[in-house]
């Protein structure tokens, strides 16, 4: 039976888990706004790069010692997280048919992304704030 | 569907394979087919890239002696042929990324566009990552 006239898939169909999840539209705009976010990030990662690259350990700490960078690394890594884990989803949807893989995978893509998210972010801070790290 | 067969209702899900798009070899190479696979393979590259990162970040906060590990690694001849990869890879992909937003608004889909704005990301990525690598070298940093 055809539950509303809005919706052509059968209860049966719904049941088994066929047809779409209706998660496009927000995978459709989360790809395009973190997209948008990373055009300036992306270069201030690129321009915090050839700062700190002939600067050793010390530079490194100098940069994220600046509140404007530290929270600007912290949004590049949270955004490139979310914006990656995104586009490799559908990499695994579009190439992986067998679907024990494609799970383990999914779930694979997000907890490596989220893994790297957390890491970055507990790294930066501890950096940013070395009074609270108890340096 | 109001009346369906109560066996049918209780049958295994007909498994439908997914569908493939056209098979690369039947089709002759062109420059938008080289910057589709690009933005992909960049995209799975930058991947990489954001675990370098994150690796940059907890071994700068682990202390001097691992971040000197760490430098040491990705300043070796493999580590910055890879990092070299991960520049241009953030230069096309920011401008292939361009590209699509461009294509979100209707625009820039006449092959004579799409063929120049391809060309143009490609170029625009090795330049970028050309410049940074001669800016890198000139303060020291490659």
């Amino acid at each position: 039976m055809v539950s509303t006239s809005k919706q052509h898939r059968t209860d049966m169909a719904r049941a088994r888990g066929l047809g779409a999840a209706h998660h496009g539209v927000n995978h459709f705009i989360v790809e395009r706004a973190t997209s948008v976010a990373l055009v300036p990030l992306c270069l201030w990662a690129v321009w915090a790069a050839l700062k700190i690259a002939p600067s050793g350990y010390d530079g490194a700490v100098q940069l994220l010692a600046s509140p404007i960078n530290a929270v600007l690394a912290i949004l590049l890594v949270l955004v490139s997280a979310r914006h990656t884990s995104v586009g490799m989803r559908v990499v695994i949807e579009d190439y992986i048919d067998v679907k024990t893989t494609r799970v383990a995978l999914l779930l694979l893509n997000t907890g490596v992304a989220g893994l790297a998210a957390a890491i970055a972010v507990f790294s930066i801070l501890k950096v940013a704030l070395p009074g609270l790290a108890g340096h | 569907m109001s009346d369906s067969k109560p066996d049918a209702a209780v049958s295994a899900p007909v498994v439908r394979p997914s569908p493939l798009s056209p098979h690369l070899q039947v089709w002759r190479w062109h420059i938008t087919m080289l910057a589709s696979i690009l933005t992909r393979a960049t995209g799975i590259a930058l991947y990489g890239g954001l675990l370098i990162v994150a690796l940059g970040a907890l071994a700068l906060a682990s202390g001097s002696d691992a971040y000197a590990t760490y430098l040491g690694l990705v300043g070796s001849w493999l580590g910055r042929l890879v990092l070299f990869g991960i520049t241009f890879s953030i230069f096309y992909h920011l401008a292939a990324g361009i590209r699509h937003l461009v294509w979100d608004f209707g625009k820039g889909f006449e092959p004579r566009t799409a063929n120049m704005s391809a060309f143009f990301c490609i170029g625009f990525g090795l330049a970028a990552a050309v410049v940074v690598w001669l800016l890198a070298v000139m303060t020291g940093g490659a």
